[in-house]
């Protein structure tokens, strides 16, 4: 597959992006590139919609369709669209804030409802836009800056969160892992249904630097040593896994999604 | 074909919305909207339809919304508490020119107040509810009849205006049984977004204006359409520039302000000219035409304005057709919201009097009679 294809989907000309050095999200945004690209999924047959977050910026350098709503929202947006105009492959990329915290209710109905849909979650452990507070996914004791000596609340694992709602495909990978991200989102994009694909990215201007996590490349380390394959991780001891995290496809099933229970709905009703 | 039926305003509502071509209904429960969410459920699937139940009104106004930027005619029906709820969401709609219809049936409030009684109190919250700078349109209906027409017209000028319109039921609207001349789609006149005809390439979602309104794509269309809640330019992609911030903000107030004289004008009835004059809208304006028809049967001379649009504010028309009164009487069933706008118009304050009720019952005919007799005395 010729690479350059991806580029039909960036607006090259709006680069450079906002982004700090080192962020995350360019590296997601050219993996979504590369998998639309390699998916064959035309342009106009695709809608980027995006949370309000640095990662919800993603928006501003497509060419594709690009719906960017309020905060937390997007799925509920994205399943009236999806609704009506089932044709068109949507994404929605949402910052690890926008969908567990404000927007925790639309991911686990959309989960729910199975809406075809593929979501990816830019995990960087915090709020990055508003300055690095922590989100419900910073984990428990890291520091953020509304958590100065460590946080003091439990996190939550969304992946786990998708598979009990009832969602299609789930998957967990890093940005360090670069080849994988782009085939996990490539996988989701054939699938019907709600798919979830967590990406964990780095914040080099407030998590890492808070936590301590070093330059860029240590930061990269981190995540290629702290996130290891779902099958070895489940074979560690509970201690053992205090210390990693897994990655991998969690779920992949093929239950019917919304549009379908729908259609099925309507020809019940006209009886 | 035009039938007759007998019909809630609730109902009216319904209808009206499917004959008006929508054809996508999100909602959440809520006495006393709750009839038009369930009637819903039916009708939008036996139309070719969507009907869906969302997890809140958030969520609702959310769905409604996309299904708008897919190219379908959306709405959906709420009361005070869950009106609160989408208050965000009318912002983005507002800010990113989205046609859908919001059809708020007031209850009585604040908060939970109680659920099942009337009152007319969310005037100012409907215009005013979403923060920044932005137009709307706000219907009030007055009879089950208005319910179904003015529903049809909150779609056309939706469409027309690309904005949220919002249509001022009421709890005892919602559930007044009356009888409704339906005109079917063939005998309405259906106003259809315009849509894009030129070059794929290079096309700019914003960029092509007609009467201060964006000639927008549809998502899944070919035209690629951007739509962003930051500020924005042309070409849909986000700005903070300063100039571009001011221009597109004025323009949306712009294109509904500017255009007022297409919006329902207000209803005069009674004597022109006279001496004194009642001011009323919604269901409030029925005991008041009532009130007024007696009182001139008797002899008075007294004239009534009812509004039908209520945002923007017909302050031109209210000035002129009030402006040799000596006396005018506002009845409405809060603490005087519309009366503080014909104050804003200029009209002195010490011409106006208040018929005001907050006990969530309907004004009757004979308290607005009782007034006019008083201020003829
Ligand atoms: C209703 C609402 N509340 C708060 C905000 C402020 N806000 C903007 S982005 C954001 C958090 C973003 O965090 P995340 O979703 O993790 O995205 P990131 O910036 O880390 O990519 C918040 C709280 C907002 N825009 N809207
Ligand atoms: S603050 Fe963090 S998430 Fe936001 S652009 Fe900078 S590095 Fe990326
Ligand atoms: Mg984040």
């Amino acid at each position: 597959m010729p690479l350059a294809d991806y580029k039909q989907y960036v607006a090259m000309d709006r680069l450079p992006s906002i982004w700090c050095p080192g962020c995350g999200n360019g590296v997601a945004l050219k993996a979504l590139a590369l998998a639309l690209a390699e998916s064959e999924i035309p342009p106009d047959k695709t809608l980027l919609a995006n949370g309000i977050g640095c990662s919800g910026r993603v928006g501003d350098y497509v060419r594709c369709h690009r719906f960017h709503g309020t905060h937390g929202r997007t799925l509920a947006f994205v399943t009236g669209i999806k609704l009506v105009r089932p044709e068109i492959k949507a994404v929605c990329l949402l910052g690890d804030g926008d969908c567990s915290a404000i927007g925790m209710s639309h991911f686990i109905h959309s989960a729910r409802r199975n809406v075809d849909i593929v979501t990816i979650v830019i995990n960087n452990f915090n709020y990055g836009m508003t300055g690095g507070q922590f989100s419900p996914l910073s984990p428990y004791n890291m520091i953020t800056s509304t958590s100065r000596s460590g946080k003091a609340e439990p996190d939550i694992d969304m992946c786990k969160l998708a598979d009990v709602a009832g969602a299609n495909y789930v998957s967990r990978t890093t940005i360090y892992h670069v080849a994988e991200m782009k085939n996990y989102i490539k996988e989701s994009l054939g699938k019907k249904g709600f798919s979830l694909v967590e990406i964990v990215s780095p914040c080099p201007t407030y998590y890492a630097r808070y936590n301590k996590i070093g330059t860029i490349i240590q930061q990269l380390e981190w995540l290629k040593e702290k996130f290891i394959p779902i099958e070895r991780y489940n074979e560690m001891n509970n201690d053992e896994k205090e210390n990693f995290f897994w990655r991998g496809i969690l779920i992949n099933r093929d239950l019917p999604d919304l549009y379908q229970h729908m259609h099925k709905g309507v020809e019940v009703r006209k009886r | 074909m035009t039938i007759k039926k007998l019909l809630t305003g609730n109902e009216a509502c319904a209808y009206a919305a499917v004959n008006a071509g929508a054809r996508f209904f999100a909602g959440y429960p809520i006495t006393p909207a709750t009839e038009i969410v369930e009637l819903c459920s039916k009708l939008m699937p036996s139309n070719n339809g969507v009907f869906i139940q969302m997890e809140d009104e958030i969520a609702s106004l959310a769905a409604v919304i996309g299904a708008s930027l897919g190219g379908t005619k959306a709405f959906t029906a709420t009361s005070g508490p869950g009106f609160a709820l989408m208050s965000e969401n009318i912002g983005l709609a507002a800010m990113v020119e989205v046609p859908c219809v919001i059809i708020n049936v007031q209850r009585y409030g604040p908060s939970t107040g109680i659920a099942t009684k009337f009152s007319q109190s969310d005037v100012m919250a409907v215009r005013w509810g979403s923060p920044g700078d932005h137009s709307l349109i706000v219907l009030a209906p007055s009879s089950v009849q208005d319910c179904y027409d003015l529903t049809v017209e909150a779609f056309n000028l939706s469409e027309r205006f690309r904005t949220p319109v919002i249509l001022l039921s009421d709890a005892a609207l919602a559930h007044l049984r009356e009888k409704v001349e339906i005109r079917e789609p063939g005998e309405l006149n259906l106003y259809q977004r315009k849509k894009p005809s030129g070059p794929v390439d290079g096309y700019l979602p914003y960029g092509s204006l007609h009467n201060d309104v964006p000639v927008m794509s549809n998502f899944g269309d070919k035209h690629i359409l951007r739509v962003t809640g930051l500020v924005h330019q042309a070409s849909g992609y986000s700005s903070d520039n300063p100039r571009v911030a001011e221009e597109l903000v004025q323009r949306l107030a712009r294109k509904i302000d500017n255009y007022q004289e297409e919006l329902p004008a207000p209803f005069f009835y009674g004597r022109q000219s006279a001496d004194l004059i009642v001011v009323s809208f919604g269901i409030s304006a029925r005991a008041s035409l009532e009130a007024v028809n007696t009182a001139n049967n008797e002899g008075f001379k007294t004239g009534m304005l009812e509004l039908r649009t209520i945002w923007p504010f017909p302050s031109k028309k209210v000035k002129e057709l009030c402006s040799g009164a000596k006396k005018i009487l506002v009845v409405e069933a809060n603490r005087g919201q519309v009366r503080e706008q014909l104050i804003s118009c200029g009209i002195p304050p010490e011409k106006l009097r208040g018929i005001n009720k907050q006990n969530a019952e309907v004004i009757t005919p004979s308290e607005v009679l009782s007034a006019l007799k008083e201020e003829n005395s």
